[in-house]
């Protein structure tokens, strides 16, 4: 019964959230289409960019192909239609579509974003409940005083103090890039390759979080320490550990996953940051080029995919909280 | 008065408040300390920290790192503060009238709003400023466009928490307008904490200007903290001080904020602040 009511109810999530995926998709595209026509110059000229509004056959072209001539309710209905095609216009640039640009270079930034979170969500919240453990100890302070710090500190500029003493003074990690390039490697070599070279981005990227998670963490434990169920845990003679992991762990999390899940839009872009810091062959290193050449199409695109990225982010933080969160499991049949 | 008294007390707010009065006094002393503008070649480029009279050395083009970094710290600061005040006056609007009048209209206004909590604002904000071109005016209206919503939904809940109070319904009763009942009775009750956010918002500002500068979208005629770093970044190999400096500078100030706002949120609100804690 309990199963079959929790199955439903993730069933019933999911399909809200795809509801609400699609909704997000058009607001996105709504928003890139005002952008478009909000910018200083003609839209066609924003669209082809410094290296193209200077083309007059370009921006003709441009401007029949988007109807620049038609009402904007029209324009925006065959800008929403192209979108949901997954045709999110050319890069003049590149000379490539700019889906094809952003698909080429988005597994690299997937891989780089779910290692940080992932790892990021496991460490802090160990650290953040062997610190709410011992609360008041030594270690709890060392704890604290490390998440302050590393609350404060830009991304970008940890990732180069990572480069500075692990690549230059220690030479033990590669200081740029996603593999060694004009190497031929077998398989799982290529594959250690690949995570020294990952080492040093995903560290940058998730120790903010880590240090967040890693308070929440050690607030939480420490709240949930202090409820009646614990107190009845122990007058039943439950050992320590048990306690801990049994009842616990999993009522402390609740909050950290929902916060964790907040969070997923924020590491996305820090993603951006420092993939430009290590010349990770991501999207951010595509919003950097894009950046830099104006390239227009580009980066709308990139907005509205890592918008996607972040609710798919979203909705896997919300199947892990509907697993862990007591209320759900056992309060819902 | 009371609250002064206790910060007087509060160790680690104190520290966040002295660091950040030492920061502010360079911001304004800068252009006397250093009376040549950061952007002027005043040794040989590559000068190491300590030598030729500077300090924290010479950038790639033989510009003073410890001039940038000083008049940085006025781009942070105004920009932090500035950037706070939009995302306060967006966010403190939209919650306000969200918690205020309920039903249909606060909920477009918190699916709104949990639509900018979910897009990834540092992407939003580099395409705001790619599209309005950088200047000081268009970073600190786009930081504050990214920033607003966690104040949105204090104020939002705030104001639930105070909409019905006596005082409310005694003002309804003596027929005041609304909009002299939100900002004459529940604004000022729910101050405090938003206040201690709004202080909060200035770091998370800071850094968010530091990374959109870091990318090349900072305003051109500003020495900001987030270029130089930008720029030192090609040659972190033969030159560390040009990156350093600029880093421990952000690093220092943001720090020096969030202890601050922390204990303003210990003293202003005892009961939040022992939750979160």
């Amino acid at each position: 019964m309990i199963r079959l009511g929790s199955a439903a109810t993730i069933g019933l999530m999911a399909l809200s959230r795809i509801a609400q995926l699609v909704a997000v998709i058009l607001v996105i595209a709504t928003f890139n289409f005002v952008l478009v026509q909000a910018a200083p110059g003609d839209p066609a000229q924003v669209m082809a960019g410094q290296s193209g509004a200077s083309d007059p056959k370009l921006l003709e072209d441009l401007r029949r192909e988007y109807g620049l001539d038609k009402p904007y309710a029209v324009q925006l209905a065959s800008y929403l239609g192209r979108v949901v095609r997954l045709d999110l216009g050319y890069s003049y640039r590149q000379r490539r579509p700019v889906v094809d640009l952003i698909l080429e270079r988005l597994p690299a930034t997937l891989l780089l974003t779910v290692t940080a979170f992932c790892l990021a969500l496991l460490i802090g919240t160990t650290l953040g409940a062997l610190a709410g453990l011992a609360a008041g100890s030594v270690l709890d302070t060392v704890f604290t005083v490390l998440s302050l710090v590393l609350y404060a500190t830009p991304v970008f500029w940890l990732g180069l103090m990572l480069v500075l003493v692990f690549s230059v003074t220690l030479g033990w990690l590669p200081p740029f890039g996603y593999e060694t390039i004009n190497v031929k490697l077998a398989p799982l070599e290529h594959a250690l390759d690949i995570a020294k070279h990952m080492i040093m981005p995903v560290t940058s990227l998730a120790a903010i979080y880590l240090a967040i998670y890693a308070r929440l963490m050690r607030s939480s434990i420490i709240e949930v320490a202090q409820q009646d169920f614990i107190k009845t845990a122990r007058a039943k003679g439950l050992s320590g550990p048990s306690i801990v992991v049994g009842h616990m762990l999993r009522n402390a999390l609740v909050p950290v996953v929902t916060v964790a899940g907040m969070q997923a839009g924020a590491l996305v872009g820090g993603a951006v940051v420092i993939e430009t810091v290590f010349a990770w062959p991501g999207l951010g290193r595509l919003t950097f080029d894009a950046l830099l050449q104006r390239d227009y199409p580009v980066l709308l695109g990139i907005f509205l995919i890592l918008s996607i990225v972040v609710i798919v982010l979203n909705l896997l933080t919300d199947l892990i909280y509907r697993l862990i969160d007591p209320r759900m499991t056992t309060g819902a049949a | 008065m009371d609250a002064t008294r206790a910060f007087l007390r509060h160790p680690s707010g104190m520290v966040g408040l002295v660091v950040l009065l030492v920061v502010v006094v360079i911001a304004l002393i800068a252009p006397i300390v250093f009376p040549v503008s950061p952007w002027e070649m005043v040794s040989a480029p590559f000068t190491p920290p300590g030598e030729d009279g500077l300090l924290l050395g010479g950038d790639t083009l033989g510009r003073d790192v410890a001039a940038g970094v000083a008049y940085g710290a006025r781009v942070s600061l105004v920009i932090g503060i500035a950037s706070a005040m939009a995302a306060m006056v967006i966010g403190v609007t939209i919650g306000a009238i969200s918690g205020y009048f309920g039903g249909k209209v606060d909920l477009v206004l918190m699916r709104m709003t949990e639509l900018f909590q979910t897009i990834p604002a540092f992407v939003l904000a580099i395409l705001l400023v790619a599209t309005f071109n950088p200047s000081l005016l268009t970073i600190i209206l786009t930081i504050g466009a990214v920033s607003w919503p966690p104040l949105a939904r204090l104020t939002r809940a705030e104001f639930l928490r105070l909409r019905n109070r006596e005082f409310v319904e005694a003002a309804l009763c003596q027929g005041e307008g609304t909009l002299r009942i939100v900002l004459g009775h529940i604004l000022p009750n729910a101050i405090s904490p938003i206040l201690v956010v709004t202080s909060l918002t200035v770091a998370t500002a800071i850094l968010l200007e530091s990374a959109l500068s870091f990318m090349g979208l900072g305003d051109p005629n500003l020495m900001s903290w987030g270029f130089m770093i930008g720029a030192g970044r090609t040659v972190i190999r033969n030159a560390w001080w040009m990156s350093v400096f600029p880093g421990l500078a952000i690093l220092i100030t943001v720090l020096a904020i969030n202890l601050f706002g922390e204990g303003l949120s210990d003293v202003l609100n005892p009961r939040v602040s022992r939750r979160r804690s």
